[in-house]
C-alpha cells in the first residue's frame, strides 16, 4: 500500500495554513503505519478540538473527532469495550493539556493501549494565537500582549510520572525519527505517549518573531538533541529526543480480562 | 420455587434500575461515584463482568459520558449514572451523543439543587436541565418512575428508545424511589420487547452513508471495526459525517435532530392513570411525588370524590396533547412536584384553562406527603385554609 491508501482524499486539501507543522505530522503517522502493514479496518483515530484534531478525518480509519480536550476518554471507552481495536488519538498541546490534563495524566496511570500523540505548536492556532500551558514563560500571543508569566509543562516528565509506558519526543524537522518513534509507540502494549514538536508560523512563529516556517523548523533542528548524544552532554540545555521509557508493565484491557475471569469463577462458586 | 425467589426481589429503587439495565442488555458502563446514585455503579462492577461485561470508573463525570460514547460506537449498549453536580458535568458529552446521534442511556437520581445542594435528599429540580442543559436547539427523551417495577421497565424502554431514535435517553430517578427498598419481580426473558442495534446491512465495498437516514427515518449503524469506515464528529456534518457548514446541510440536520424526536411524541409518551375516569380533580404528577398523589386520590376516591392522578412517565418530549386531552373536563389540574413548578409551567401551556392549574410542591429535600397535597386541595375545594 502507499500513504495515499490511508487518506480520504476527497477531503483534501487539509485546512491547515502554508507552512504548519501538522501536515508533516500526519505524513510520518501514515508511513508509520503503512510501515507496520497495518489493517484501516483495525484502527480508529479519536481527537478533540483544534487545528491538530482535523487529522482524524483526513485518514481513511474509524475516525472519531470528539470535543475540546476529552479524545483519550472517549478512546478509553472504545478501547475497552473493543481491545482488538488500535487506538491512535492525535492531540494539540492545549487540547491534551490544558482542558484535557486530567484524561491525559489517568489514561497513563491505567496504561491502557492507546498510542497518544502531543503535536506541540506551544500556541492555541485555531482560536488565533492564544498561549498554552506549554507555551513556558516569556512568550508572547494574543493573550500574552506583554509576554507570558506561565510555566510549561515538560510533556515527557508529566507523561513518564503518571505511569505512560512508553514515552518519547521527536520534532516536525525530524521525519525519520518521528516515523521510527511512531511505529515503535503504535506497536507498544500500554499507554504511549509521543511528543512531536510543531510548528506554527502564523500564530506562535510570527509574534514570538521566529521566522517562516523554514526558520522555525531550523529551531527545532538547533535546540534538540538525541538522547545520549555528545551534543545533549555538551549542552543539557538542548531539548533532548529520543524513546525516554519503554517499560513492559500491566496493560489495562489485559488486567480486566483477569477481572471478567475471577468474576465469571466466583459467580460459578 | 428457586426459580421464584430469584425472580422476586426486595431490593433498592438503584439496583432495580440495574435489573433493567442488565435485562435490556447493557453490557458497559462508565460512571464516577456521586450520591445518590453510586449503587448503580456499585452494584454494575460486580454484575456487569459476571456476564463478560464492562465496567470503568472514570476520572470524572464528563469523562464516563465520553467513555460511554466510545463504547456505543463499537456497538455496545452502554449507561452511565450520577446525580446533579455530575449531570451538569455530563452536558457537554450529552450535547455530542444528541448531535453525532449515539444510542446511551444516562441515569440522573436527583438530589437538592443547585450546586452541591442537598446531597442525601430528595428533589425532582433537574427536569429542565434534562430538556436544555446542553446548549444549542436539540431534543431529548427523559423518562421517569414511581416505583421499583416501573423503574425497571422505564430503564428497558430507555434503551430501547435510545437505540430506535440513535440518541441519548435520560432517567430522571429522584434520591426516594433510588434509596426506598420494595418488591422487585424479575419480568421473563422475552416479556419485555428489547430493541436491539439496528446495523446495516450493507456489505464491504459498498458506499455507507451513517447519517442518511432510511425512508422509516432510522439510520443504521456500523460498528467501529466493522467493514465501514467513516467519520464521527460533533460539527454539522453531512451524510458522510464529514464536517460541513453548508446552510442547506446545517439547517437540514438541525430539522432531522428535533424532528425525529418531537414528531414521534406520540410514540414516546410513557403515563399512567389512577382513577382517572370522570376525575373532576386531576393530580399530575411522576417519580416519588406521584406516591403521595395517588395516595390522597385513593382515600378520596373511596368517599366518592372523583379525584384522579395522572402519573407522568416520560417527561420529554413533554405530552402536551396528552395532557390537555386528560385535563379537559377538569375542574382544577394539581401538578404535584419537587421543585418550583418545572412541570407545572408545561401543564400550564398544555391546557386550555391555565387558569386552573395549581402547584403542589416541596422543595426543602422532604418527601412531599399526602397532607401537602390535602392542604391546597382544602383552599381549592372552597374549605378554607
Amino acid at each position: 500500500m502507499s500513504v495515499k491508501d490511508y487518506i480520504r482524499e476527497r477531503y483534501f486539501p487539509h485546512m491547515w495554513c502554508p507552512g504548519c507543522g501538522h501536515g508533516t505530522i500526519l505524513n510520518c503517522l501514515l508511513r508509520a503505519v503503512d510501515q507496520l502493514k497495518l489493517d484501516k479496518k483495525d484502527l480508529v483515530m479519536t481527537s478533540g478540538i483544534g487545528c491538530s484534531a482535523r487529522i482524524s478525518g483526513y485518514v481513511d480509519f474509524h475516525s472519531l473527532h470528539t470535543i475540546h480536550g476529552r479524545a483519550l476518554a472517549f478512546a478509553t471507552g472504545v478501547k475497552l469495550s473493543k481491545p482488538e481495536l488500535k487506538l491512535i488519538v492525535p492531540m494539540g498541546d492545549g487540547d491534551a493539556l490544558a482542558i484535557g490534563g486530567n484524561h491525559f495524566i489517568h489514561a497513563a496511570r491505567r496504561n491502557i493501549d492507546i498510542t497518544a500523540i502531543v503535536m506541540n505548536n506551544r500556541i492555541y492556532g485555531m482560536t488565533g494565537g492564544q498561549y498554552s500551558p506549554l507555551s513556558g514563560p516569556g512568550k508572547k500571543a494574543s493573550t500574552a500582549p506583554y509576554s507570558t508569566i506561565d510555566n510549561d509543562f515538560d510533556v515527557v516528565k508529566l507523561a513518564t510520572a503518571a505511569g505512560a509506558s512508553f514515552v518519547a519526543r521527536s520534532t516536525a524537522y525530524h521525519v525519520l525519527e518521528t516515523v521510527d518513534v511512531l511505529k515503535k509507540a503504535i506497536q507498544h502494549k500500554g499507554f504511549s505517549v509521543v511528543e512531536i514538536l510543531s510548528q506554527c508560523p502564523t500564530h506562535y512563529g510570527r509574534k514570538n518573531k521566529e521566522g517562516n516556517a523554514s526558520q522555525m523548523l531550523e529551531i527545532q533542528k538547533n535546540t534538540t538533541a538525541k538522547l545520549g548524544s555528545k551534543a545533549l552532554e555538551k549542552n543539557p540545555l538542548l531539548i533532548p529526543r529520543g524513546i525516554f521509557v519503554d517499560n513492559d508493565t500491566p496493560e489495562y484491557c489485559q488486567e480486566y480480562d483477569n477481572v471478567v475471569e475471577r468474576a465469571m469463577k466466583g459467580r460459578k462458586a | 420455587m428457586i426459580k421464584m425467589t430469584e425472580k422476586i426481589k426486595f431490593v433498592q429503587g438503584n439496583e432495580a434500575c440495574v435489573e433493567g439495565a442488565l435485562y435490556a442488555g447493557v453490557d458497559f458502563f462508565a460512571g464516577y461515584p456521586i450520591t445518590p446514585s453510586t449503587e448503580i455503579a456499585e452494584v454494575l462492577s460486580k454484575r456487569l463482568p459476571e456476564r463478560g461485561g464492562k465496567f470503568i470508573q472514570m476520572e470524572d463525570e464528563i469523562a464516563s459520558m465520553c467513555a460511554i460514547i466510545g463504547a456505543s460506537l463499537t456497538g455496545h449498549k452502554v449507561m452511565t449514572a450520577t446525580s446533579g453536580p455530575g449531570f451538569s458535568l455530563k452536558q457537554e458529552a450529552l450535547g455530542y451523543a444528541c448531535m453525532a446521534e449515539i444510542p446511551c442511556v444516562i441515569v440522573n437520581v436527583q438530589r437538592g439543587g443547585p450546586s452541591t445542594g442537598n446531597p442525601t435528599h430528595v428533589s425532582q429540580g433537574d427536569i429542565n436541565q434534562a430538556r436544555w442543559g446542553t446548549h444549542g436547539d436539540h431534543s431529548i427523551i427523559a423518562l421517569t418512575a414511581s416505583n421499583h417495577q416501573d423503574v425497571f421497565a422505564m430503564t428497558v424502554d430507555a434503551f430501547n428508545l435510545a437505540e430506535t431514535y440513535r440518541t441519548p435517553v435520560i432517567l430522571l430517578f429522584d434520591e426516594a424511589v433510588g434509596h426506598m427498598r420494595e418488591k422487585l419481580i424479575i419480568p421473563e426473558e422475552g416479556e419485555i420487547p428489547r430493541v436491539d442495534r439496528l446495523r446495516t446491512s450493507l456489505g464491504k465495498g459498498v458506499d455507507y452513508h451513517p447519517y442518511l437516514p432510511r425512508e422509516d427515518g432510522r439510520l443504521p449503524m456500523s460498528d467501529f471495526g466493522d467493514d465501514h469506515r467513516y467519520n464521527v464528529t460533533g460539527l454539522f456534518h453531512d451524510m458522510w459525517g464529514f464536517p460541513s457548514n453548508n446552510p442547506k446541510v446545517v439547517s437540514g440536520l438541525l430539522h432531522h435532530l428535533n424532528d425525529k424526536i418531537e414528531n414521534n411524541v406520540h410514540n414516546i409518551t410513557r403515563y399512567k392513570e389512577h382513577f382517572m375516569e370522570d376525575a373532576e380533580y386531576v393530580l399530575i404528577s411522576y417519580g416519588a411525588s406521584a406516591r403521595s398523589a395517588i395516595h390522597i386520590a385513593t382515600n378520596r376516591r373511596a368517599r366518592g370524590e372523583k379525584m384522579g392522578v395522572l402519573e407522568l412517565q416520560s417527561i420529554w418530549p413533554f405530552p402536551e396533547a396528552m395532557i390537555r386531552e386528560k385535563c379537559a373536563n377538569a375542574k382544577a389540574v394539581l401538578v404535584v412536584e419537587m421543585n418550583m413548578g418545572q412541570v407545572m409551567r408545561h401543564v400550564k401551556a398544555a391546557v386550555d384553562r391555565p387558569e386552573n392549574v395549581f402547584l403542589v410542591n416541596r422543595i426543602d429535600g422532604k418527601l412531599i406527603t399526602p397532607t401537602d397535597i390535602k392542604s391546597l386541595l382544602r383552599v381549592i375545594q372552597g374549605r378554607g385554609v
